[in-house]
């Protein structure tokens, strides 16, 4: 099977710029998550289906991986313990659990006053939760795919230009049945999305994609 | 929407700046850490002072302007922290914005812990420490599990008991901040712990920017090597601050912390 035959795709969706998405993915199903145009961040939390007060803890995962980035056979941790998720395939090389989601507060502080009224990842978690019955106070460190964000010895934290080219993907096997939620990241002010959001597509498989 | 070239140019550009600015200008201007025989709180500021044994956590209520000094007695131990706003527990303490907004994973005298809705939380008015961690969190069952073999006391459940007896439950637990945990990154991004970065006396002063509630939890640090754990008693000492005036280090550090000072002081104007 090659990365662009989707024949045995269970589902496909392109998500547009800026726009949220979510979804369960069955245990053993994986959802990839294509980078179509290169250089877009992608904010992702996992919950348990079952019971969404365990959820994706970025801090459980890097203790349990010991190293400060997602990259493949990263096991995503809940605040249980329990691994929920594993990456099982990645052409970018390259993703951050640290830097959480862009939101209008935190933009006003980081670029402006003036920047407040744009929209943010955590405006696209809290509508895309609340079809679920979660709200603003279950939003937890996210991940972000094809995000560049490089921490070095001394502690400089930077969002640095992406390095996922068009088509890129990563693959998220699920370890228990997880509602998946995405934010298309419509940040404009720093380099993660290129300065330009553009539309990704996720196509969720059965098993484990090659 | 589609962004033209020239908006693209001019926010990379202004992103530029404040990097610069972040990375270069900020952390010279940074005040120097508190020695250890640093200022001591004069006995009539003092509110209140507890010490909590190795293993146990407390919960505090601060006022705007109250400040908490935490003391790591022995030297071998480390302090786990979350909080809410009092008035309103949706929001809380944020490590992701805190990191991004200082550009930098390291917090030392001078920096801010920030909220979640672009507030300062925690202004780090002394320390003389300067090695604490935003990113590996505290331990949990299942670290000092394979750590000790046995499932000890650990921040995890700490927090868990302190959130329900405020009423708060595991969905209002955030990402935490830990005192007195030197965790570094070697150039391949793996975690290591800084041997020769804590001794027995070390402190902070964290001043509260907002009415808040706090959760401190005094547990090894999952990546502390010391077999079996040797964390002793942390001292708490609640008093009165100074408010952050117009020069307030803390305040005027970066434009970034200028702003989220701005939209804190706008709670109480």
């Amino acid at each position: 099977m090659s990365h662009t035959d989707t024949s045995d795709a269970l589902y496909i969706c392109d998500i547009p710029a800026e726009r949220p998405w979510s979804r369960v993915l069955k245990c053993g199903q994986t959802l990839r998550i294509i980078d179509s145009e290169g250089q877009q961040a992608v904010d992702a939390l996992l919950y348990c289906a079952e019971d969404p007060s365990e959820r994706y803890s970025s801090q459980d995962t890097l203790r349990v991986q010991g190293s400060a980035y997602i990259e493949l056979g990263t096991r995503l941790i809940s605040n249980k313990g329990r691994a929920m998720a594993r990456i099982t395939a990645d052409t970018c090389g390259r993703h951050d659990t640290s830097a959480g989601c862009c939101s209008c507060e935190s933009n006003a502080v980081r670029f402006g006053e003036a920047t407040k009224f744009q929209h943010a990842c955590r405006e696209n978690f809290i509508l895309e939760l609340s079809k679920h019955g979660l709200t603003k106070r279950d939003i937890v460190s996210n991940l972000n795919f094809f995000m560049n964000v490089p921490i070095d010895p001394s502690g400089n934290f930077t969002v640095v230009d992406g390095i996922s080219a068009p088509g890129n993907y990563v693959d998220v096997t699920a370890d228990m049945d997880v509602l998946f939620v995405i934010s298309n990241c419509p940040q404009v002010n720093n380099p993660c999305n290129g300065f330009n959001p553009t539309p990704i597509r996720v196509v969720i498989r059965d098993a484990p994609g090659l | 929407m589609s962004q033209t070239q020239q908006q693209i140019e001019a926010n990379r550009r202004r992103y530029e700046e404040l990097r610069a600015a972040g990375q270069e200008l900020t952390p010279k201007g940074l005040p120097e850490p508190t020695a250890l025989d640093g200022p001591p709180i004069s006995p009539n500021a003092v509110i209140h002072q507890e010490q909590v044994p190795a293993g146990w956590y407390a919960t505090m209520r601060l006022r705007r302007g109250e400040a908490l000094r935490i003391v790591d007695d022995s030297g071998h131990s480390s302090v786990s922290l979350i909080g809410w706003r009092d008035e309103d527990t949706s929001e809380r303490i944020n490590c992701a914005d805190t990191v991004k907004v200082q550009w930098s994973a390291a917090i030392t005298k001078g920096r801010i812990i920030l909220s979640d809705m672009g507030r300062v939380f925690l202004s780090l008015i002394e320390d003389t420490s300067g090695a604490h961690d935003l990113l590996v969190g505290g331990s949990t069952p299942a670290s000092t599990l394979a750590a000790f073999g046995t499932t000890t006391r650990n921040t995890q459940e700490n927090f868990l008991a302190a959130a329900s007896k405020l009423g708060l439950d595991v969905r209002d637990i955030s990402p935490c901040v830990t005192f007195f945990a030197p965790v570094s990154l070697d150039e391949a991004g793996r975690f290591r712990w800084q041997e020769g970065r804590k001794r027995p006396g070390d402190f902070v002063d964290l001043r509260a920017e907002m009415n808040l509630i706090i959760a401190v939890s005094n547990c090894p640090h999952p990546l502390d090597p010391a077999r079996p754990a040797v964390s002793g008693p942390v001292t708490l000492i609640k008093h009165r601050a100074a408010m952050a005036a117009e020069d307030d280090p803390c305040r005027t550090a970066s434009p970034e912390a200028a702003r989220a000072f701005a939209f804190t002081d706008r709670l109480f104007a």
